[in-house]
């Protein structure tokens, strides 16, 4: 069951998807909502788009049975997506439908939400007429409504909720069935960003400083609004360089740390990045990937930052990259950013995209029991005197003391090169150790990547291969290929670099053609498979329009080849 | 306890004569008189000349990039509230390259020092001009001059809201160890810009030139803004010296939740993440 809930910015739609998504992930039915709006704060064309199933389900669908139209824009742009026995919801007051007669559930949303106490609710009229359509009772949102407004509001909410079922139920009473839903399950229903912010707090970050960017600003949101439950520091920075300085400081004197942004506020960080290599100090930053160059598409998605946070920074120095695929894996992966930032006493940069910071799904609950927190640092036991901060290794990780942690050693971190104990050198020789000590925590760092996730078997016909956001869209493609009796297997990787090879060294070998699927216009993905690998992808099916796939699209371009 | 000489380290880099030798023994002599342990003490700084101090200084140290001296030492301090956090970097590096955080960090007010070595040339990249170089001042770049006016950092901190306002001279050394003392011991952001001749490239700012210039003003009320405004724009034949304003405010630590009631560094408090499995309550 999906539906589309469109209209300008401003007119309530996040609410409605909101109040709708949380009752029905209450229910126990499996939920996801999709973002799609424009930069600006009012007017406009923004919609979101609903998934009700038994099962959470992966991703949006185009397709859709019901389309609640705020303004005629929804309607015109969107009416071709409309299932046959689809319905439209809409204002009369506002525009006239003419054709669709047999479709129409024509509802005065403005003037019951004005009978209800104020003309704002209009939106919450929609969300009554939605639960009739659907057959589902209003207490869950009465509930909601009542846990997120004061009392008076709640309760003329409440009125406007009713007007617009009974409305609606005069027109098609339950015409829509949904799913059996599990309901003894307790989910959750969250999104990306709440995701990533939640995992960086129960992974005991203590300070954020950011600069605010879309898509990365619900991350920075999460956590300011823990501030003071959590004892976690939020620093909105002058800009992305300060962000990224601050966060170098916080995390020398021992403060687990993060910062977040996009493309053009990594740019402003990159001398940062490079700082943390040189200074080996531990660096995570989620990086939020919107279209670029410059400002692009700021509301919308890509995966065309790839290449770009690979080489980002100034000299050779070792880094992680890990991104987000979906909920379930990104809560965790963050925390393994984390760890691997001190331990390696790197930057790991953490790569989502506005698609997966804006999707809101029903996950089950998550076993913080999982997460790790070791702070890898050096204690009295293990300190060897004098305290040198860039001391030798085997391993080339120096031992990492904090400043002040033990009394007459001193800690010196320079950004220039330097000596054991930190201090500038110019010397070859030095110059080539220290290089080859930092270069050396490669070799066990590549140890620690994931190999890709395998969706299928180990042979056949097609084998999709993605990483990142794009998980859900290939998962379903990847259902819908099988469904249709093509041996297809879904390949995905999470931890992209160092680039775990050894899996797709072997999966090349049986499958007939191997398609590289990406959300960016120059295949960076499979470039960097074949500079690691030399293998070299069959096909690669490439969206850069700004929106995310769905699996729909991705089935029709791989069967125009098969 | 240490004295003075124990907080030296390595031999330097900079030119035999150079005002950065005098600001480094001020500095060392205020610490030890402070009874400041090494290991309590953080030293961030930029590049350039000035800011090689945190390795001619045995305390801990932070030498980031190039106009980024703030931001790392506001990091530090509020991950550890318990360091003494100071700054130390010259006039290109804080005014021109570091601009917007000198802005951003005195209206914060964060607990830390700040000494600015101004030789209003940059020394390191062998004299273009600095953004406090006087007009008229030619450099290989700056041909026919220096067309800009000299940025007034004074000014600007008091416009800004700074608590501490100061300037020294290196040629006045204890003055200038004294007035390190006090910043040192001010509870809140203290702005020191030290004049400081550059023996190889300023020829105009010599020594004899800051000499000829530079006084003490008399009975300056360091409470009285408008009095420390119009010393902060003295600039010519006469340069005044001394704490131009020294007015407290809250800090930017004690402010902040996390900080305010908890000495702990944010590092070192107990942490569990199983402990937090509730917080996930909110999205059921």
């Amino acid at each position: 069951m999906n539906i589309l809930i469109g209209g300008a910015a401003g007119q309530g739609m996040e609410t409605i998807a909101h109040l709708l998504g949380k009752a029905l992930a209450r229910a126990g039915f499996g939920v996801l909502t999709a973002k799609d709006y424009m930069s600006r704060v009012r007017g406009g064309h923004n919609f979101t788009r609903l998934r009700i199933a038994a099962e959470t389900p992966w991703m949006a669908e185009d397709v859709t049975q019901l389309l609640v139209a705020l303004n005629e824009e929804t309607y015109s742009l969107h009416r071709q997506l409309l299932a046959e026995n689809g319905k439209i919801i809409y204002d009369p007051d506002l525009f006239s439908i003419t054709t669709d007669t047999g479709n129409l559930v024509p509802l005065p949303l403005e003037s019951l939400s004005i009978k209800a106490g104020n003309k704002i609710m209009a939106n919450t009229v929609a969300v009554g007429a939605v639960l009739a359509l659907l057959s589902q009772d209003t207490s869950l949102v009465e509930t909601l409504l009542l846990e997120n407004f004061n009392p008076e509001l709640a309760a003329q909410n409440i009125t406007a909720l009713h007007l617009g079922y009974s409305a609606a139920a005069k027109y098609c009473d339950g015409c829509f069935s949904l799913p059996q839903s599990k309901k003894s399950e307790r989910q959750l229903y969250l999104d990306g960003n709440q995701t990533l912010g939640m995992a960086a707090l129960a992974s005991g970050c203590r300070f954020l400083a950011a600069y605010p960017m879309t898509p990365a600003t619900g991350i920075m949101a999460y956590l300011a609004e823990k501030q003071e439950s959590h004892g976690v520091v939020v620093e909105q920075a002058e800009d992305e360089i300060a962000a990224v300085n601050m966060v170098l400081g916080a995390a020398f004197s021992g403060a687990r740390a993060l910062t977040c942004t996009s493309g053009g506020g990594f740019s402003l960080m990159v001398e940062g990045v490079s700082l943390a290599g040189m200074t080996e100090t531990p660096l995570v930053i989620v990086m939020a990937m919107r279209p670029g160059p410059a400002t692009g598409l700021p509301t919308r998605t890509e995966q065309g930052d790839l290449e770009f946070v690979l080489h980002a920074g100034h000299g050779e120095f070792p880094r992680a990259i890990l991104s987000a695929t979906h909920i379930e894996d990104a809560f965790f992966r963050l925390n393994k950013a984390f760890d691997l930032a001190e331990k390696y006493q790197i930057p790991v940069i953490f790569l989502s995209d506005q698609h997966f910071a804006d999707t809101a799904r029903t996950v089950p609950p998550f076993d913080f029991g999982k997460l790790c927190y070791d702070r890898h640092l050096l204690t009295a036991e293990t300190l060897t005197k004098p305290y040198r901060r860039y001391r030798y290794t085997a391993s080339g990780v120096s031992p990492r003391a904090l400043p002040g942690q033990f009394p007459h050693e001193t800690v010196l971190a320079d950004s220039d090169e330097h000596d054991e104990d930190g201090h500038i050198i110019e010397d070859a020789e030095t110059r080539r150790r220290m290089t080859e000590k930092r270069l050396r925590k490669l070799e066990s760092l590549a140890q620690e990547m994931e190999e890709p996730n395998l969706f299928g078997d180990q042979s056949g016909e097609v084998l999709l291969i993605g990483w990142g956001s794009t998980y859900g869209a290939l998962r379903e493609a990847c259902i819908i290929l099988q469904n249709k009796h093509v041996r297809a297997s879904h390949l995905h990787f999470a931890d992209l670099w160092p680039l775990p090879a050894s899996s797709i060294k072997t999966l090349f070998l049986h499958f007939k053609q191997k398609i590289c699927v990406e959300n960016n216009a120059t295949g960076q993905f499979s470039a960097l498979i074949r500079r690691e690998t030399g293998l070299v992808a069959d096909r690669a099916i490439l969206k850069f329009d700004g929106r995310p796939f769905l699996a729909n699209e991705i089935v029709r371009e791989v069967e125009r080849n098969v | 306890m240490c004295k003075a000489a124990d907080y030296l380290s390595k031999d330097t880099a900079w030119c035999a004569g150079c005002g950065n030798f005098a600001i480094r023994e001020a500095l060392a002599e205020a610490l030890a008189q402070l009874k400041l342990a090494p290991h309590r003490i953080l030293l961030c700084s930029g590049i350039g000349q000035a800011a090689k101090i945190p390795h001619y200084l045995r305390v801990n140290g932070f030498n980031g990039l190039h106009g980024r001296a703030l931001p790392p030492a506001v990091g530090a301090k509020i991950a550890n509230t318990s360091l003494k956090v100071i700054v130390e970097s010259g006039d290109g590096d804080t005014y021109g390259e570091g601009g917007n955080h000198f802005i951003h960090t005195i209206r914060r007010n964060p607990d830390l020092a700040h000494f600015v070595h101004n030789n209003q040339v940059y020394g390191l990249t062998k004299g273009q001009a600095s953004p406090t170089s006087d007009e008229g001042m030619r450099t290989t770049i700056q041909t026919s001059g220096v067309i800009l006016p000299a940025f007034n950092p004074l000014a600007v901190a008091l416009v800004m809201g700074a608590g501490f306002v100061a300037r020294c001279f290196s040629g006045e050394k204890e003055h200038l160890m004294t007035t390190m003392k006090q910043a040192l011991e001010f509870r809140g952001y203290a702005l020191i810009d030290i004049l400081q001749p550059c023996v190889s490239f300023n020829k105009v700012n010599t020594y004899a030139w800051y000499k000829k210039r530079v006084y003490f003003p008399q009975q300056h009320e360091q409470t009285d803004w408008n009095a420390a405004l119009t010393l902060a724009r003295e600039w010519g034949d006469q340069i005044p010296l001394g704490i131009f304003y020294n007015v407290p405010r809250a800090t930017f630590e004690s402010r902040i939740p996390a900080l305010a009631h908890d000495q702990t560094a944010l590092g070192t408090r107990p942490f569990d993440p199983a402990s937090l499995a509730s917080i996930q309550n909110e999205f059921l």
